[in-house]
């Protein structure tokens, strides 16, 4: 890999992760696939190496509030497993709100915890009926008092039923449109709240997918995000900055995948010479680690700017999402195509790639969304010239 | 508690490989790791202590390049380590070896356990821990699987070939541990930022009045006389057909050879 | 005693530095240097270089054992689990046979024990004991390290062993270790192969190193007894024709101090689940990575039924759990022999071999052609386990009826 310059810590965390990923992710990837089992034995051991807050800063106990850090640590992980590695990041996706909006009694309750690796966090956006389109949210919250009253039901969401800390949007008034919406953090075992049947899924089998389901669900004020009405703020905010992580997830998928084609074209014997001495292989193997350092050099890029400060980084985040998670496809099928056969068979693991690579292309904003994302920016910026 | 766990360096064995055309180790490459068994003996050691409260104290003999094996005991959580270096151990066997790490014990002072695994990948000689016991007149068990803390007795479980063996044993004492006996941790990021600031202590032969005539080379009773690579086994036979057909010509070889 | 390399001799050639098995040497100037924090003077380089151009320099210190000609007689350690002796002590008194006709002395059996251990004794003559050290005691009735040291250490400094064998099992490792520094002896662990220096009269003992990948011969030229630890099944037990009828027992009364009672044996939890007697079986079907799954170790199981077996494995299926380690063949395992041994999907690491070789009859089964289990094979079958296995059950099933 290229040198980026990385500060010694963000490569002594590439070497933990990867460290724990082949030797504790690895040796266990394919069962935990095959099973749909959540792998909480992982999660205890990227806990006890202080893994949990990468991102968080080091007053909630946490590691110094790094993009880049926690986008290399999901990288590595996905590399060997994307469904860790988006196991792994939902929490990150789940706790922004928090850390970005959050009182300082609320960052102070929930963050230690949640970089100490005891609890997991999740976030809940997506609805049936509400999915690019966020302003088609259908979960109410009716002020009683001081608390407000939860009702509807929240879909497919990741760490669901695993997780205790919850991210949610809910319209507190519907009229005023995306300027109704309010995100409160409700935490598992709340009356009124449950979780639906656990989903399944193509690829990232090991995560948990379920519904949040509230029935009169009661919340006290003081669990508001910001202020009532700036949900949808939160949630875009958030987005904007997990984004990268997505990034790192699908070039970590890609990069495995690219990994086991090289293996297996230097071990594989046709015609009398391993098929990485065959051009035709060799070009597709060029064509998929180019596109990975591409993807991977925009995604470090967007992630050390947020590090660095940058206020207006929505398009750059949008672009390394889409171009990292194209990547991934793309890598992954040529991937199963270079191992022909073997490729195809549950028993190489190119194939649980290849399923895995795809969501990266649908979740936290389709990939059709980020280019409307990228497309309106760059309107706004051209109108600004 | 005071805990010292006695480790080694070690070249990664499972990596070693022979080159067919010299019949020589090809060495390059191969890294260099904590031998597996003296992990699991860290690791026993940080479970004692974070259940009783103590010291985990790590130490080494080798040559300075052993500073790396003993920063990862201190990433995975070691409170001290120590290296004892100096040119006079070259050539220590495991007699040497034993009197050098007591005589390192001797100079850090207090303990009440010491671990050690149970033998070296290198060497798979398992002397050196009952070298350390007798040296330093503790008891000694052997090959734990268990162990478990009552009062001022440990009581531990020693995997036998047939069974397991429980005995109690007074403190202080030295314990060799199996791989069986639990899962080492991995590094902690703490851990690894603390490692990078430690300044490794490292005692020479004199700081722990380390007798010439008991260290290194003069010190060791035995001597190599020759290094060779095992002769290569003839190649036997490769049946050939489909599976009923090799299945049915093993069979009548083996029975021709009385085998079954 | 030093190493150094006569610079104006060196070449430069370098195969000094692909020699030394501890990577204790480096070109520097297009001349080799050694690195005297790895090296190990171990000699290695010495005989490799064309030009002589390293010295080892051998003068010895005088921390040896004094009036070495005083030491003589092979002597063996009887292990046994409460009165029943293990089969590895039968083992070392033939091969100790062996030595003794090079050296011209005796063998000698050291038997420690509570009041009924007398029972064993007509065996080890038949094994080629000359004369029994007998300690009898009610606390050695079981091995503990503490007590058996020293009474042999009193034995060995009153009666002076030249050789001393015990078997490298848990028992004999456990108190090898321990005498070996208390004697002030030189102890090899885990020989493969033992002889006499036709000149020195000296043991060679000659052992594995590096997980098997070299082996060495070691010498404790100044310090006597020579010890050493053997593994069991290394060496064939052979009864003596004609023996049996010189029965010399010497009894020898036992030293016991309070504070090597200190330890106390609360008891053993046999699991018959654990029991896998390995290196008693026959036969051994073994299983490694190339099953697949943990669960095709039932195919194994079945195999090793039919035949009367035991079933054995390699390090990677004990290490990711698909097996207790009761079940491990290699290095880190235990040493078998059978007469037949069957490697199921075993790719043969040096690390597995050392630990089977010795099998009279070794079948591997394994889907990579390269696989080296095929090189010391006695029969090679290409194929995938989960297809073979069954076939050659099924087959031998038919046979038996």
């Amino acid at each position: 890999m290229l040198d980026y310059g990385f500060k010694e810590e963000h490569t002594m965390i590439r070497e933990l992760v990867r460290k724990i990923a082949v030797e504790k992710v690895m040796p266990v990837r394919a069962e935990l696939d095959e099973k749909e089992q959540f792998p909480w034995e992982i999660l205890k051991v990227l806990a006890e190496a202080d893994l949990c807050g990468l991102y968080i800063p080091e007053e909630y106990g946490g590691f110094g509030q790094s993009v880049l850090a926690f986008c290399i640590a999901t990288e590595e992980l996905s590399r060997v497993c994307g469904g860790v590695g988006v196991t792994f990041a939902a929490s990150a996706l789940g706790s922004t709100p928090i850390l970005i909006f959050g009182t300082e009694e609320q960052k102070r309750k929930y963050m230690p915890e949640i970089a100490a690796g005891k609890k997991l966090a999740a976030f809940g956006l997506t609805e049936a009926n509400a999915g690019s389109d966020a302003s088609g949210l259908e979960t109410t919250a009716v002020k009683d008092g001081d608390y407000y009253i939860l009702n509807g039901t929240k879909q497919w969401i990741t760490n669901g039923g695993e997780a205790e800390i919850y991210s949610v949007i809910a319209m507190t008034d519907k009229k005023k449109g995306a300027r109704g919406a309010t995100a409160f953090i409700i935490e598992k075992g709340t009356p009124g709240f449950d979780f639906g049947k656990k989903e399944k899924k193509m690829g990232i089998r090991c995560s948990a997918t379920r519904e949040l389901v509230f029935q009169n669900c009661k919340v006290h004020k003081d669990q508001i995000l910001g202020k009532e009405g700036m949900g949808f703020i939160v949630a875009m905010k958030t987005l904007d900055l997990t984004r990268p992580g997505i990034g790192a997830q699908a070039v970590g998928i890609a990069q495995g995948a690219l990994d086991e084609a090289i293996k297996y074209a230097k071990e594989r014997v046709q015609f009398g010479k391993p098929i990485i001495s065959i051009q035709a292989v060799q070009h597709m193997l060029a064509n998929m680690a180019t596109q990975i350092e591409a993807s991977r050099a925009l995604v470090y890029s967007v992630a050390k700017a947020i590090d660095n400060g940058a206020k207006d980084y929505t398009k750059e985040a949008s672009m390394a999402k889409l171009i990292a998670s194209d990547t991934a496809m793309f890598v992954t099928t040529e991937a199963v195509q270079i191992m022909g056969g073997y490729g195809y068979m549950r028993e190489y693991p190119v194939e649980k790639m290849m399923r895995d690579a795809k969501i990266t292309q649908i979740y936290e904003g389709t990939n059709q969304i980020q280019r409307n994302q990228i497309g309106l920016s760059l309107i706004k910026e051209s109108a600004r010239k | 508690m005071d805990i010292i766990v006695c480790i080694k360096q070690v070249p990664d064995t499972t990596e070693v490989k022979i080159n067919p055309e010299t019949n020589t180790l090809i060495r390059e490459g191969v890294p260099s790791i904590i031998n597996p068994f003296d992990e699991n003996a860290i690791e026993e050691a940080l479970r004692l202590r974070e259940k009783h409260g103590g010291k985990v104290t790590v130490i080494t003999m080798g040559p300075p390049q052993a500073k790396e094996a003993l920063k990862q005991a201190i990433a995975m959580g070691a409170d001290d380590v120590a290296l004892v270096s100096d040119k006079a151990f070259a050539g220590s066997d495991t007699w040497a070896t034993s009197y050098t790490l007591a005589q390192t014990i001797k100079k850090i002072g207090r303990f009440d356990i010491i671990f050690c695994g149970k033998q070296a990948i290198d060497g798979d000689t398992a002397q050196v821990g009952p070298g350390i016991a007798e040296w330093l007149n503790i008891p000694q068990i052997t090959f734990a699987v268990k162990v478990e803390l009552q009062g001022d007795k440990i009581k531990v479980e020693r995997l036998l070939e047939e069974a397991n063996e429980v005995v109690e044993v007074p403190l202080p004492c030295m314990l060799t541990v199996v791989k069986q006996i639990n899962e080492p941790r991995v590094s902690s990021l703490k851990g690894m930022m603390k490692a990078k600031k430690t300044e490794i202590k490292t005692f020479s032969a004199a700081d722990v009045d380390a007798d010439p005539l008991k260290t290194g080379h003069n010190g060791s009773p035995t001597r190599v006389v020759k290094i060779f690579t095992p002769p290569p086994k003839g190649g036997g036979e490769m049946l050939c057909g489909s599976t009923e057909e090799m299945v049915s010509s093993l069979i009548s070889r083996l029975k021709e050879r009385k085998t079954i | 005693m030093g190493i150094k390399i006569l610079q104006d001799k060196c070449a430069g050639c370098t195969l000094c530095v692909k020699a030394c098995p501890f990577g204790a040497i480096k070109m520097e100037t297009k001349k080799a240097v050694i690195d005297l924090t790895a090296c190990t003077l171990c000699g290695a380089c010495v005989s490799t270089c064309k030009f002589n151009a390293i010295e080892l320099i051998k003068e010895e210190a005088k921390s040896g054992t004094a009036d070495l000609s005083s030491y003589k007689n092979i002597w063996v350690f009887i292990e046994h689990h409460l009165g029943e002796i293990n089969p590895v002590s039968y083992e070392l008194l033939t091969e100790a046979k062996k030595l003794s006709e090079d050296l011209k002395c005796e063998v000698a059996a050291v038997l420690l024990g509570d009041e009924k251990i007398e029972n064993g004794i007509d065996e080890l003559f038949s094994y080629g004991a000359d004369k029994v050290y007998l300690s009898t005691h009610a606390e050695f009735k079981e091995y503990r390290t503490a007590p058996y040291t020293r009474t042999i250490t009193e034995m060995i400094k009153k009666f002076k062993p030249e050789i001393f064998l015990i078997g490298a099992t848990t028992t004999g490792r456990d108190l090898a270790a321990r005498l070996a520094i208390r004697v002030n002896a030189g102890l090899t662990a885990d020989c493969t192969g033992l002889s006499i220096d036709p000149k020195k009269k000296i043991l060679n003992q000659t052992r594995p190193a590096f997980g098997g990948n070299i082996m060495a011969t070691i010498i404790s030229p100044n310090h006597r007894p020579q010890m050493a630890t053997v593994r069991p099944k290394v060496f064939k037990r052979i009864k003596c024709q004609g023996a049996g009828a010189k029965v010399d027992i010497i009894k020898f009364d036992p030293v016991i101090n309070k504070e090597d009672l200190v330890v106390k044996i609360l008891g053993l939890i046999k699991d018959e689940s654990i029991k896998v007697n390995l290196q008693e079986a026959e036969i051994i079907v073994s299983g490694g990575r190339g099953i697949s799954d943990p669960k095709n170790f039932k195919m194994v199981e079945e195999l090793a039924a039919v035949l009367s077996g035991a079933v054995g494995a390699s390090r990677a299926t004990v290490d990711a759990g698909w097996i207790s380690a009761h079940h491990q063949v290699g290095q880190t395992g235990k040493t078998v022999a059978p007469k037949l041994y069957i490697a199921c999907g075993i790719s043969g690491k040096i690390q597995h071999l050392v630990g089977m070789q010795g099998s009279d009859t070794i079948v591997a089964i394994n889907k990579d052609p390269d696989a080296p289990i095929f090189k010391i094979a006695t029969y090679g079958i290409l194929g995938d386990c989960l297809e073979v296995i069954p076939a050659l059950t099924r087959k031998i099933k038919e046979l038996r009826g």
